[in-house]
């Protein structure tokens, strides 16, 4: 037990303030967007065989993204959420991870899920609501998640996810595990009370957690500068005493690389990292978002030239390490899994009209099971009405 | 075996717990060495150490927050929140997160392994914001369980089925009845069943029905109406969600009355809950309207208690006004 006051400064006789932006804070740029790497920088640990997963990973994603929004435009899909222009940030994060560390998400992470495995099938059961969605048809279009890859899932309540990733790190520590707890957010959620809470308890309780806020700059329409004032979210890890780096979002370099050193810290030391990482949301919010509203092309298009995918694409060449051959078939071959996949997928049938009442509780109790009967009951008398489960159960 | 107070009794509980499972871990703001600001959680830091029994800092999301994580790690936790009042700061985290955890994710996670232990109720001069009874904000929030205890053995056994049960459970802890509550407790571990209310005391004429602290006060009332001959059924709810629908209306089929007390405000309230509940089950055997004795709508008063409060005196009326409807 401590209760010295804190003071590690000078004692001074005249009022002298901190200005709120004393703080400098580097940022961490491994690769060019010409794919060569800054003379001095510390490369990661990366052979072929991860570069080439990853590359891989976000070719995927960005196929994923550009063709749900295409069906959701054609009305097969009632919502959906891009990453793109910000793909490198969950990617990268997970490929410095062990899959034994928990991924805590929230909802433009799908990256996180792809390195990991979560499969095709998954994704488009949960985009499409069907029986076969390991949500069961609950939450919205992009609320994955699997206990198998030691993903949570996705909820739309914003940054409560942060306090929750101190106490499963916490939990992990206890039971004395090598795994850690990455929990990403943005920069408009780290305004809310969670944030706050979840880093303060992190270092107070030296939890082995890495907090990832995506720094994309905007939260729906409003941008950062009317979010807040400080130094980025970067400058509260270091008002939280929390180890803290700024990187370039954009660089996958820089994002494995400084992943791959907080997880090692946060296992030695069993104490929280923060990562703030640079990037721009190039999409818009969600299919419901209109972008036009509030910011310029102009604006856009000078972070198009950032972008991340195509950055990682020239350091491959570069290495020999990939060939335009391989990306165009690459591509093709992703597009194609993508339209198959849709088909399947939109055709199978909606849950089981029982699982309205499964895990409210671990075992349903004898109210629900009575409300269930008389749902089934209107739903025999007016089956027309109810498509989806009539004649079904 | 022993007599003991209420705190004692979920001191006892929450060692039992902690001895019982290696993996079990209570923290809450100055649950640590302090033991608590009512000393629930006393001497289990120095019997299990720091890193299973702590304070936490003083944010209630925070609290929450981290025990919904702990939970869905598998660990199990068991948060204080030091004052129900002060609940609300983590209400998001309770009624969006512990309770649709398991829901939302398709049973592949849940945080069945959280309990949250809360002081609530008045009648010890606490004012407004020391006295409050929040469970019908919680009863109307599926996924989760409220339990509330009216005396130390129930509060042991309950506590212990609480913390074992595979949902989330809030379990509000009578502070008025801390000290003043005194019963024998037996040392060794039991558990009580959830969802499952208690006839106390058997009768024919009318069905009187509370729950925590507010049990003693139909109890004095139940022994007044006998004085003028009339016989209760007194019967305690002990679990809030999900209750027990059917124990309660086979009472009130056999007295064909019924009288719910509690302590919180009257207007949507849990009582009224049951009464729509009762009157629907119960429609032909009930002889009079169904009664609710409860506070006014109003913050809770500090120098005007006495007037507010559901006191004996308010229930034998109301009994008398029923019986004689």
């Amino acid at each position: 037990m401590s209760t010295e006051l804190y003071n590690d400064g000078p004692v001074v006789h005249q009022p002298t303030f901190i200005d709120g932006h004393s703080v400098e804070i580097p940022e961490l740029r491994i690769l060019h967007q010409d794919g060569t790497t800054y003379p001095d920088a510390d490369l990661p640990d990366i052979d072929q065989v991860l570069a080439t997963k990853i590359y891989q990973t976000l070719a995927f994603h960005r196929v994923l993204d550009e063709r749900m929004v295409a069906s959701q435009r054609q009305g097969r899909l009632s919502f959906y959420m891009t990453a793109l222009g910000e793909e490198a940030t969950s990617v990268g994060g997970a490929a410095a991870l062990q899959p034994q560390d928990m991924i805590m998400m929230q909802y433009r992470e799908q990256g996180a899920l792809m390195f990991r495995g979560f499969s095709l099938k998954n994704f488009m059961n949960q985009l499409f609501s069907n029986a076969e969605d390991l949500g069961k048809g609950r939450q919205m279009p992009i609320h994955y998640g699997s206990k198998e890859l030691n993903c949570m899932t996705v909820s739309s309540t914003l940054a409560t996810q942060i306090p929750q990733a101190t106490g499963y790190a916490y939990g992990q520590k206890l039971q004395g595990l090598d795994a850690v707890t990455i929990c990403y957010f943005g920069e408009g959620a780290a305004s809310e009370g969670d944030f706050h809470a979840g880093l303060n308890m992190a270092a107070v309780q030296e939890a082995p957690v890495i907090f990832f806020c995506r720094n994309n700059g905007y939260a729906i329409s409003t941008p950062s500068d009317e979010q807040f004032k400080g130094n980025g979210i970067a400058s509260r890890g270091v008002g939280y005493g929390i180890k803290t780096i700024r990187i370039d979002g954009n660089d996958i370099l820089a994002v494995l690389k400084a992943t791959q050193i907080a997880r090692a810290y946060a296992v030695k030391e069993s104490k929280p990292v923060l990562i703030e990482a640079m990037s721009y949301r190039l999409g818009a919010h969600s299919t419901s978002d209109d972008p036009s509203g509030y910011r310029t092309k102009e604006e856009e298009a000078k972070w198009q030239s950032h972008d991340p995918i195509l950055r990682m694409k020239n350091w491959m060449l570069k290495q020999k390490w990939w060939d335009e051959a391989q990306e165009t078939a690459l591509f093709e071959k992703y597009r194609e899994e993508v339209l198959a996949a849709v088909k399947v997928a939109e055709v199978i049938d909606k849950p089981h009209i029982d699982t309205m009442i499964t895990d409210v509780y671990d075992v349903p109790s004898a109210q629900l099971q009575a409300q269930l009967d008389e749902v089934k009951a209107h739903v025999n008398k007016y089956p027309e009405a109810y498509p989806f489960t009539a004649g079904k159960f | 075996m022993a007599q003991v107070n209420l705190l004692h009794a979920i001191n006892s509980a929450l060692d039992i717990a902690m001895a019982d499972n290696e993996r079990t871990v209570c923290f809450g703001e100055d649950v640590g060495h302090f033991g608590g600001v009512f000393r629930a959680t006393s001497g289990l830091q120095e019997k299990y150490g720091k890193a299973r029994c702590f304070n936490s800092p003083l944010v209630e999301q925070g609290i929450i927050g981290f025990a919904n994580g702990l939970a869905a790690q598998g660990t199990v936790a068991i948060a204080e929140i030091q004052f129900a009042d002060y609940i609300f700061p983590a209400f998001d985290q309770i009624v969006n997160e512990a309770a649709k955890f398991r829901y939302r994710t398709g049973n592949e996670f849940d945080v069945g392994k959280l309990t949250i232990r809360s002081p609530y109720g008045g009648g010890i001069a606490g004012g407004l914001y020391h006295s409050q009874s929040p469970e019908a904000y919680f009863a109307h929030t599926p996924g989760l369980k409220v339990v509330i205890p009216r005396n130390p053995y129930q509060a042991k056994g309950l506590l212990l089925a609480s913390i074992r049960d595979d949902n989330p459970v809030i379990f509000f802890e009578p502070k008025r009845l801390y000290r003043a509550s005194v019963g024998e407790v037996p040392e060794e571990d039991y558990q009580l069943p959830l969802g499952k209310a208690e006839v106390v005391q058997t009768g024919t004429d009318i069905t009187l029905l509370a729950w925590g602290a507010q049990m003693e006060i139909i109890e004095k009332a139940a022994q007044m109406a006998s004085n003028e001959g009339i016989s209760c059924e007194v019967v305690d709810l002990r679990t809030i969600l999900p209750w027990d629908i059917e124990t309660i209306s086979q009472s009130v089929m056999k007295t064909g009355r019924l009288l719910i007390s509690q302590e919180a405000p009257l207007t949507a309230g849990f009582a009224s809950e049951i009464a729509a509940t009762i009157q629907s089950e119960c429609f032909l055997h009930l002889e009079s309207p169904i009664a609710r004795v409860c506070g006014l709508d109003t913050p809770y008063p500090l120098a005007l208690e006495k007037e507010y409060i559901s006191d004996h005196l308010k229930v034998y009326e109301a009994i008398k006004k029923t019986v004689n409807f």
